[in-house]
Parts: structure tokens; sequence; C-alpha cells
């Protein structure tokens, strides 16, 4: 794994491009339409040809949606709607089968910090990136309160996000971003648990690893106490990438604090301007003003040739669904072109790089990979080739020091 | 031995990657890295090539400590077994992937949905191995922490496949239609698994779960994954032949592995499975030569490095459960007692259930009678079933074990990562295939199908309420 000398946003190609797969696209009727493979969606393959379709775009990243829940329309639970796409695959073990079939690619599972061990999660996402040499990241997400009854092992009393504002809500919604954060804080330990050079193979003296060099973390918070050190060899970024989407102060400053990259969801320019201070105020305040965090925009893209063949597509998806098409992201219709001045220009207002929420897969994909990609390229911003590089240096994020490096070292060996 | 009055066994082979275990001889020339994907890559595909029907990972959610400090003489650190076996399903067609998960310090709902998902993405070909370990040692690295007690373990494991096997069942065969004509994604928007009712609805009561909802993951290509057990006290045992398909056990001289042979299949008998419904596979490995003597030769200088003076005493510190470093290896056992009810010489090691004081006198006859000196009393009982010889002469005496019935296979390991099964599938499996112990090409779809393992698809009656 090469380390790659530091780049930072802004220099070379300056414009990071991530797509988010989920099922058969985002839009509730896309697995209707002609070259959806709604049939497929639960094989590898179906998920090896996004994923490598994503790849001969040059994209960053794609990253996996996931949920200790099935799919539903409400907010509190499911909806027996048999007219939507309901189930799916757990988002590591997809990205853990690609892995080996792709080559530069970042992958990006979700995996949920609520109910679940930090100490599987942290060992499960090193892996993929040992699996991946250096391509692993994780979406960090909490679990909504219907899938307390999935463990039963916590009393959470009855909260209803259909009152968004209701008093539970807000309680509910601080502590399990607070567990989230010693979560994430857990799996980094883990991660640094084992220095980069504790394996040493002494046949002189019988020795495997350097026992200097494996440290617990002796984790005690609220949730959880982990004692360590973890059972996978520290991965070849390091750090594997921790990402979060996030819609409000709460996860902004748990991001702040914790992730390499925010997605946010602003609906215009002067929106990217207040996500983007925001953010960037609560990294100062949590003493990270000097580390690279990146501040995504999610867009969901329904692409055409023409602006007309773009929202003759809406129509069409609408009619079918039967509903007008909503969402959390801003929902771009039109062109490559057009949106690539969008971006742009919200580029400009602070945001590093966009999550492309594609509308149908693999349309919509495709015409990332075939018009939005040459379209950027063309502007100068997008990069031509991959470089043979970790998904962090991709992005231009330093592979971090091990935080536990010095501190057992004789004075000696420290530098 | 004498003639097998029953039709020929075909012998089941699962590959085992020799990783954090005295097995593994790490600082042989040729020993490559126990984490790097490409050596699980190699031997899964090294194990596809002799038509193994599995790839195994063992399990261990701690680094093992000795005398409160991680233990250094063996391998250490490994990856996490789902995401390695998923990897390895891209590049594998036909091979079984089957990973040791515990039950104490997982959840049925999590760990269904990550077995379920690996079946998908394997097309039918994933298997778990059902460990109890519970220590309190461990515990430390999770939420629950070590609360379990030791006669609790087999509860909690109960019920845990239970509530899995109707996570699994939740979803018909047939609950996706995804007729994009009609825009009837569902078949029908109510499910079989109890609950408040939809696609996924479950509802799973017991002592130790008390659970209830929808599950996301429709029925695998298995329906159910492969289950495999490991843990031989009685209650293990019991276990074993109500919930697993087969067995992962630790006999390895054929005498012992026959009598737990004949327990199982009287067990699994009592418990109404038909014959042949509970495989039994010990861990087993083999050395090779050109001639006997080379093999032997070969084995002995093996089975030293394996077991050196200083891991000898180590070994015998897991029964005696003291600091045995005092002791010369190459003279007598210790003559103290064990001490089982102390505190912990060693941490994190899978405990096999024995008696520690039964055990220590039968080791001291053993190495009375055999002139054994500490050391070698550690390779002969801490190795494993060793098939040693010419290529011929170790396709004999595998076929031999099966065909006496001290087990249905083996699950084979080698004393190099990744290159060990190398020599065994271009010298031992030809032979075993050329008179039929072995298949020449994978006739199931599923790893269920190449084990001859009927279709777990249940009947109403087979989920009542615990
Ligand atoms: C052959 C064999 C292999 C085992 N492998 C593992 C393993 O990989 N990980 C683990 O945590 N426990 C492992 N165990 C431990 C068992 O799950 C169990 O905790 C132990 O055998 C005690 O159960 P018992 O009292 O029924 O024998 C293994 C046991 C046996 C017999």
């Amino acid at each position: 794994m090469p380390r790659s000398s530091v780049s930072f946003p802004g220099s070379s190609y300056p414009l990071h491009l991530a797509v988010a797969l989920d099922g058969v696209g985002w839009h509730p009727a896309a697995w209707r339409e002609q070259r959806a493979r709604p049939d497929a969606l639960f094989t590898a393959r179906y998920w090896a040809d996004l994923v490598a379709t994503a790849e001969s775009g040059l994209l960053d990243f794609v990253t996996i949606e996931d949920s200790l829940s099935l799919q539903s329309t409400l907010p509190d639970g499911p909806d027996g709607r048999i007219d939507r796409v309901r189930g799916r695959l757990d988002a590591v073990l997809i990205a853990s089968r690609v892995a080996p079939l792709t080559r530069h690619i970042g992958l990006v599972p979700t995996a949920t910090t609520t109910h679940t061990e930090p100490f599987h999660i942290a060992k499960a996402i090193a892996t993929l990136d040992h699996v991946s040499e250096g391509r692993a990241g994780w979406r960090v997400q909490v679990s909504r309160p219907a899938e307390n009854r999935h463990f039963g092992r916590r009393e959470v009393g009855p909260v209803s996000l259909t009152a968004p504002e209701g008093p539970g809500v807000r309680a509910y919604v601080e502590e399990h971003f607070a567990e989230a954060e010693d979560f994430v804080e857990v799996a980094r330990r883990l991660w640094d648990s084992w220095e980069d050079d504790a394996e040493i193979r002494d046949a002189a003296t019988g020795r495997f690893v350097d026992r200097a060099r494996l440290h617990t973390i002796d984790f005690e918070g609220r949730w959880f106490r982990v004692r360590g050190p973890g059972i996978v060899p520290r991965p070849p970024q390091g750090q594997p990438l921790v990402t979060l989407l996030a819609h409000g102060s709460l996860p902004y400053r748990l991001g702040a604090r914790s992730a390499d990259v925010i997605y946010t969801t602003p609906h215009d320019e002067d929106d990217v301007r207040a996500v983007v201070a925001e953010i960037r105020a609560a990294q100062e305040e949590a003493g990270r003003a000097d580390t690279t965090l990146h501040v995504f925009a999610d867009v969901v893209v329904l692409l055409g040739e023409t602006r007309a063949a773009a929202e003759e597509r809406a129509a069409r998806l609408a009619e079918r669904a039967g509903e007008p098409f909503t969402s959390d992201a801003p929902i771009f219709v039109g062109t490559a072109s057009a949106l690539a001045d969008t971006l742009l220009e919200w580029q400009r207002a602070g945001l590093t790089g966009y999550r492309l929420r594609p509308a149908v897969l693999p349309d919509d994909l495709e015409a990332v990979v075939g018009a939005l990609v040459p379209e950027l390229r063309r502007r100068g911003v997008f990069r031509g080739s991959y470089a043979p590089e970790s998904l962090r240096a991709r992005l231009g994020l330093p592979r971090p020091a091990n935080r536990y490096a010095t501190a057992n070292r004789p004075a000696t060996a420290a530098r | 031995m004498t003639e097998p009055a029953q039709p020929r066994k075909r012998i089941i082979l699962g590959a085992f990657l020799s990783g954090v275990n005295h097995h593994t001889l790490w600082s042989a020339p040729q020993a490559g890295s126990q984490i790097a994907f490409s050596s699980f890559r190699h031997l899964a595909r090294t194990a596809e090539r002799g038509r193994f029907d599995f790839f195994f990972l063992a399990e261990g959610l701690a680094l093992r400590e000795r005398l409160g400090r991680v233990f250094d003489q063996d391998v250490v650190g490994r990856p996490d077994t789902l995401p390695v076996l998923a990897a390895l399903a891209a590049v594998t067609e036909h091979l079984g992937l089957v990973g040791t998960l515990n039950t104490t310090f997982n959840e049925p709902y999590e760990l269904a949905r990550q077995l379920s998902s690996l079946d998908h993405l394997s097309g039918g070909r994933a298997g778990w191995n059902v460990v109890t370990s519970f220590d309190a040692f461990t515990g430390q690295n999770f939420r629950r922490g070590g609360y379990l007690h030791r006669d609790d373990r087999y509860v909690r494991a109960d019920e845990f496949l239970a509530a899995t096997h109707r996570l699994w069942d939740t979803w018909a065969k047939d609950a996706i239609v995804a007729d994009k004509e009609t825009g009837r994604f569902l078949n029908r928007s109510d499910g079989d698994g109890g609950g408040d009712g939809g696609v996924g609805a479950f509802a799973f009561a017991g002592e130790q779960f008390d659970i209830s909802g929808h599950f996301t993951t429709p029925r695998s290509p298995q329906g159910r994954p492969v289950i495999l057990q490991a843990g031989v006290s009685p209650g293990g045992r019991d276990f074993a032949v109500r919930r697993s398909d087969a067995i992962f056990s630790p006999f390895h001289h054929l005498d012992e592995a026959r009598e737990f042979y004949r327990d199982i299949q009287r067990r699994a008998a009592r418990a109404g499975r038909p014959p042949g419904a509970v495989k039994v596979l010990p861990s087993a490995s083999f050395v090779l030569g050109d001639s006997e003597a080379d093999a032997v030769e070969r084995h002995r200088h093996i089975a030293r490095q394996q077991v050196t003076g200083r891991t000898a005493q180590i070994l015998l510190e897991t029964v005696w459960n003291r600091d045995l470093s005092g002791y010369d290896p190459d003279g007598p056992l210790p003559d103290i007692d064990p001490d089982p009810d102390g505190p912990p010489v060693i941490e994190g090691r899978a405990r096999i259930h024995q008696d520690a004081h039964r055990t220590v006198a039968e080791w001291r006859q053993l190495a009375e009678a055999n002139g054994y000196s500490l050391r070698d009393l550690a390779i002969h009982v801490f190795g494993r079933t060793e098939f040693v010889g010419t290529p011929q002469q170790v396709a004999d005496q595998l076929d031999a074990f099966v065909q006496n019935d001290g087990s249905d296979g083996f699950i084979l390991g080698s004393h190099l990562t990744p290159t060990g099964l190398d020599e065994f599938v271009d010298r031992v499996v030809p032979l075993l295939q050329e008179r039929g112990a072995l298949r020449t090409e994978y006739t199931g779809a599923t790893l269920r199908e190449n084990l001859g393992l009927p279709d777990p698809t249940p009947t109403p009656a087979q989920h009542p309420t615990p």
C-alpha cells in the first residue's frame, strides 16, 4: 500500500465524487424501469456490476445503504406496501464481496452503531480495508426506534418519529448520536491498537509480535466498556474513512469531532454556505481546524440527454409511483452539463465533493459515468485516471500517526 | 482394521487456514501472511481445485494472554471472519464458506442477517460453526461483558439457533415477484413469521431473547446456512445433535474418535435425526514424504518445531493452570497437581471440556507407559489427527479412518500458510478420487447439496413457540 503524499482538496483534482448505491435506485418506482434488475437485487453479480460501472467512471468511492429495519414510507415501522422494493443484504458483506473484483474505487458500506458491538464493526471495517488493500470506509448510522424490538435489549420508551419536534425525539436523537460518537472513538482506538510494525516474526527470540507495540484501549463510557487490543492488525490506511450523513446541528457536531467526510443536504447556494460555516465552526470548536474534513452534498440525480428527456423520465416515474418524488436531499432533474454547472457553483460556496444518489439504477449511474464525468473532465476539474493510492490519499487525507505509537517506547526509540 | 461392512462413505473435506495456534510455523522461509487476502485466496482456490467441500475459519475475539500479557509465541492477529468469507465468494465458485461465530457475543437479528447475506452473496455456500466460548476475559471487549454462566451458554446457544431459524424462515421462497407490469414487488403483504404481519414479520419470545419486528433479508439460496458445532461436553453434544448438520470434533486418535462417533449417532437417533444427518469432522493434518521413512522424519521435524520446549510448557499450562516455565521440557511431567480453580494462567484460548485432575492422571500414565518427556507428551496430545506417509499411505489412512467410522471426513489444516495444502491437492486428492472416496466434480449447487444434506424448508410445525 503506497503511503501517498498528502494532497489537499483543491489541489490537483479538486472535485470529489461518490455515488450512493441503494437497491435499484433512490426513486420509489425505479425498479419498474426497463433496465432495472429488481429480480437480481440479492445477487452478488448485481452489486459487482454496479461497482464496476462506478469504477469505470473513476469515482472516488461508492457508499452502500443499509439499515437494521425494513424500508418504509412511514417513520415508525413497516408500511406493509407491496409496490416498493423491500429487503436488503448486509452492506459490509456486499462491499467485501466486490472488493476482490475492483482495484481502485473506495468501498464505504453503512453500519449501524446502535445495538451492535463496536468491537465487531471495527474489525469488520478493518478487514474490509485489508481485503481491499486500503479502500475501506464506513458510513456511520444510528438506529430508528423501531429497530429496538429487533434486539430487545434496551428500554427506549415510546418514541415516535412522526412528531419530530416532540421532546422524546430530541432526547432519543441526542442519546443515539452520543453513543455513535463513543462508538467511533472505540473503533478508531481499536484500529490503532496495533502499531504498524507490531508483527516482528523474530525467529531468534521466538516472538511473532512485539507486545510493546500492542495496546489495550481501555475505553469506558456510558454504553460500553471495551478493553482491546483489537484482533485485526492495523488496517492498511491506518484509519479507514469515517463518514456520516447529517441533517442538523447535532450530527454536524458529531461529524466535526469524529468523521472524515460529512454528507449534507443543502437546498441552494445560501444553504450550502450556512451548512459549511456551521460545520467549519464546529470543527474549530472540536480542535480539528487543521484536519481535513470533507463536506459533501448529497444530490439525487435524474439525468437525460436533454432537459425535456430528463423531465419526461421524472414524469413517468412519478406516475408509476403514484405520487411526486420527495427526498431529504436536493433532487436534480436535467442534463449532465447543467448538473456540472450546479455542482461547481455549490463547490465555490464551500463544498469539497458530492455523493450522488442515482434515481434509477443502472440508468443514472451510467449517466454519471458516461456524461457527467466526461463533462467535468472537459472542464478540467476531475481526474483522468486513478492513481495507485489509498482511499484516504485520494481524498487528501494523510495516513494518520498511531495515537499509541510512542507511548510505550523507550525515549531513544521515539523519533 | 476390520473391513467396513457399510457401503463406502465419501470423505467430506474442509480446509482450515492455520492461524492463531501452535501448528502454524510462522518462521519457516515459505511462511506467508496470516492477514493478507492473497493468503486466503490461495488456500481457498487450492481447496476448490481439490474439490473440497468447504473452507473454514476459526474465531478468537480477544488476543490470547498468558499471565496477563499478550501471548507472543504463536501467530497473533486474524481478520474478521464474515468479510473474508464474503470476499472469498468472489474468487471461488463452488467451495463452501464456513465461519466460526460465537453465540455469546452476538445477537440473533444481526448475525442471522449477516449469514443470510453471505448465503445470498455466495450463491448458497454459507456455513456457520456455532461456538459458545463465554469467558469473562473475552467479554471485556463487548457490551454484554462476561456475564454468562458456564451452564447457561448452551441454553443461550439453543435459543439463539431457534431465533435465527425463525428469522431465516420469515420470508417465503416466493416472497418477491418484482413484476414490473403490475407494479407488484412483493407477493403478499402478510408474512409467515408471526408478529404483527407484513413481509419479514417475526416474533420470538424465550428466556434469553424476547424479540419481534421485521427481518430485512429475503430467504437465501440454502434457506438456512449449514450449521456446524464445536464443543464436546454432554450439553454440547446434545445441542449438536439437535441443531447442527455437522460437528467439528477434537478427537484425533481412532479409538476415541470411534467412541465419539458412536455416541453422536446414538444421541442423534434419540433426538429423532435420521442416520447420517449429523456429520462428524475432526481437525486433522498430514505430512507427506517420498518414502515412509522420509515422511516420518519430516513429521518429527515439523512436530518439534511446532511444539518447542517453551510451547510444550504453555500447552500443559492450559490444563494445569499453573506457571510451568520452571519445568524442564525434556524432563518428566510436573509433579504438582493442577489448579483448575485458580486464577487463569492462559486467557482467550478456546477451552475444550475436560476434568483437569483426570486429564493429568491420564497423561501421567501415558508418559510413564511410553517414556514421554514433558515435551513428548505435549507433542502427542496437542497434535491433530496426523496422517503421515507417502501420498498413497495417507490416502489409505484417511479412507480407512472414515470407512471405520472414525468420522465422516476431516477439517484439514497444515503447518504452512497459505501453501501447505498444495501438495495434498496435487498428490493425495487424485488418489482419493481414483478410488471414489472424493468427488471429481462438484455436483450440487449449494454447500448443503454438496454435503448431501436435506432441504431445510420448514413446515409450520417446526416453529412451536419456545
Ligand atoms: C474442535 C473445536 C474447535 C473449536 N473452535 C473454536 C473457535 O474457533 N473459537 C471459539 O471461540 N471456540 C472454539 N471452540 C470452543 C467451543 O465452542 C466451546 O466453547 C468449548 O469447546 C467448550 O464447550 P464444551 O464444554 O461443550 O466442550 C472449539 C471447540 C472444539 C472442540
